[in-house]
């Protein structure tokens, strides 16, 4: 194909534009996978001369930094099963029911959502979970989360449901299964890797999520990896940059590998109904 | 296997009324098709036997005792869907033996039966497969084989070989028929397809909106068909309706339209009545009791070649008349057909059926039970 000169030079302007922009977005990974092995690692980037684990030894020796990504852990997962069964439950129903209204009640939830675990709602959900006593526990996030993230699972598994067949579970319950046994059977096998999507969304928003855990918790141990990594901080507030890039490595590793897991397990795809 | 019965039942959706006082009885061992356009009410007739709606009002009975409120896994029936509702993460045997798993079979058992079920369906050599992994057909013998895997009373079919290819579709319909006779199910039918409904069922019921207009044998739908509705659905090509103008002279029955050429017939007792309501009749003639006619002599209908399809052993003319309507026949390759010239299609007074004002089939004196 031959180009002419102005196809020619847009071509190459454009090309160096994507270059750049690229880099742009190349560079803080590099940084983020070369820094955590250099011993000496600063803002700027840099080969590791020598690779050194030194940084992560420090980091495993701070031992409220270790423990905390166990906090995260069981707030990702307490709140990933929360999440996961009643987000399921109700979409299932939502989909599935006549009930009227339901169309409104899915919005008006999704609605208020988002302002439940914004920061507008700090106050009244301080003082709703100090009144359950519930301050400085790991429930009290997982609850907070859940009310945050349901709406949204909801709508996004609901709308998955929808997609899928009634006529699968209602050949399951001509073929004479109860209403539970056909959901069990054949309704949530095909509705499962709408699930995976959820559960990965709302994990690793629970993994990432800040404001939450630093409001309602309050003793050091309780502190997620979020909140934690502020720990590499000195008094002064500059960050120790060898250490951060350490703990933020480890810290990225959960998700990273649960997004592995989930497509190399389930792939991310979706079953359709099957037609000929 | 049980008989079916309808009393009085109803089923409406907000407004809109699918299904309206329908009354039918099916009798044990009885094939019936619900035959009609789309929303005329059939499928949704069929949901209701299944359990899977629920009447507005009226009873619905399997085998004399009321099913009406119960749940569908207590009426013992089975079902095949439109979509076969084969479950994508069971293999074929898992998903033939699903119904012996609620049932409570052992793992082993119900596996034989799967088998000895899918080798009858030729499938036998499938069972390790996902249904993703199997062509149309057989995922339409697998979800026939779902049905067959346990006694039912009544087998429900909703449009089964709506989504197979023409050539599949007429095996998978003469494989049904043989197991109709093999059996001797009840089965209640349901399609779209008027040529499906005349090769399977012992009779059909010809539905339109919401209500049955004929509930007949094949044969008796096809030659006496009720009303203009049915005469125009049943057939392929559907029968030549052509609406003309009665006048009774004394005894004899002289009918006027466009190009048409017919002698006076005697007038039947059925005929006076329909008269006295309305002198505009439909004239009814099936397309294979058309011939193409060489003079002006005896009954015959004249108009413009409109198309000659080929299709084989026969072929459709078409005639187009001067005032727009089209009359076809269906003739025998051999005979000549000019195109241009108006053509004359002639027929027996035998092979002619007339509607009233209203469209009713207007009965004939002394009609013999067919």
């Amino acid at each position: 194909m031959k180009l002419s000169g102005t196809q020619f030079l847009s071509r190459i302007g454009f090309s160096a534009l994507a270059a750049v922009l690229g880099a742009l977005f190349a560079l803080p990974l590099i940084w983020f996978l070369f820094a955590p092995f250099n011993a000496r690692a600063e803002l700027g980037l840099a080969i590791p001369n020598p690779f050194t684990l030194s940084n992560f030894t420090t980091v495993f020796g701070n031992s409220l930094a270790i423990h905390a990504l166990l906090n995260s852990l069981v707030e990702g997962i307490g709140g990933v099963i929360v999440i996961g069964v009643a987000a399921t439950l109700a979409a299932y129903a939502l989909s599935r029911s006549t009930i009227p209204g339901k169309q409104a009640a899915t919005y008006v939830l999704l609605l208020f959502s988002s302002v439940v675990s914004g920061s507008a709602a700090m106050v009244p959900i301080f003082l709703i979970i100090s009144a359950l006593g519930l301050i400085d526990t790991q429930a009290a996030v997982i609850l907070v989360f859940s009310g945050g993230l349901l709406p949204t699972a909801m709508f996004i598994l609901r709308d998955f449901i929808d997609g899928i067949p009634r006529s699968y579970e209602e050949s399951a319950m001509v073929a004479g299964a109860s209403p539970v046994q056909a959901f069990f059977d054949v309704a949530l096998p095909v509705i499962r890797p709408g699930i995976v999507v959820v559960v990965v969304w709302a994990f690793v928003n629970i993994w990432g999520g800040f404001l939450i855990p630093f409001i309602l918790l309050r003793s050091s141990d309780q502190m997620p990896a979020s909140v934690a990594i502020y720990s590499f901080y000195s008094e002064a507030g500059t960050p120790i940059v060898t250490l951060l890039a350490a703990y933020s490595l480890l810290y990225s590793l959960p998700v990273i590998v649960l997004y592995l897991f989930v497509s190399w397990r389930f792939g991310f795809r979706f079953f359709g109904g099957i037609k000929a | 296997m049980a008989s079916v019965e309808f009393r009085a039942v109803t089923k409406t959706f907000g407004n809109f009324t699918a299904v309206d006082q329908i009354d039918l009885s099916i009798g044990d061992g009885e094939f019936v098709c619900l035959l009609g356009p789309s929303g005329c009410g059939k499928t949704t007739s069929l949901r209701m036997i299944a359990g899977l709606e629920t009447p507005t009002s009226g009873q619905i009975l399997i085998g004399g005792t009321d099913v009406t409120g119960l749940h569908p896994k207590d009426r013992q029936i089975s079902m095949v869907f439109q979509d076969y509702a084969l479950y994508p993460h069971m293999n074929l045997a898992d998903n033939i033996a699903y119904p012996l798993k609620v049932r409570g079979e052992p793992v082993g058992k119900r596996h034989a039966r799967a088998r000895e079920v899918a080798d009858v369906l030729k499938i036998g050599d499938l069972l390790n497969r996902l249904p993703s992994q199997i062509s149309g057909g057989q995922q339409q013998r697998t979800s026939l084989a779902r049905a067959l895997v346990y006694p039912s009373r009544v087998y429900l079919f909703d449009e089964p070989l709506s989504n197979l290819d023409a050539k599949l579709r007429l095996e998978a319909r003469g494989f049904l028929n043989h197991l109709q006779r093999d059996m001797g199910m009840t089965a209640i039918y349901v399609t779209h397809d008027q040529a499906e409904a005349m090769a399977l069922a012992t009779r059909i019921a010809v539905m339109d909106r919401g209500r049955i207009v004929q509930f007949a044998a094949p044969i008796e739908i096809y030659r006496r068909p009720a009303t203009t509705f049915v005469a125009n659905f049943v057939g392929n090509p559907p029968m030549n309706l052509v609406p003309v103008e009665a006048v009774a002279d004394r005894d004899t029955l002289v009918l006027r339209a466009e190009g048409l050429t017919m002698q006076g017939m005697p007038l039947s007792a059925g005929m006076r009545e329909a008269l006295a309501k309305s002198r505009t009749l439909t004239l009814g003639v099936r397309p294979e009791h058309l011939t193409v006619a060489s003079g002006a002599e005896g009954n015959s209908i004249a108009g413009k070649l409109f198309a000659n399809e080929n299709m084989g052993p026969e072929s459709l003319v078409t005639l187009e008349r001067d005032d727009g309507s089209r009359v076809t026949a269906r003739i025998f390759t051999d005979e000549h057909v000019d195109a241009g010239e108006v053509v004359r299609l002639g027929f027996s007074s035998d092979h002619v059926t007339f509607f009233d004002g209203e469209g009713s089939r207007i009965p004939q004196d002394g009609e013999a039970p067919l």
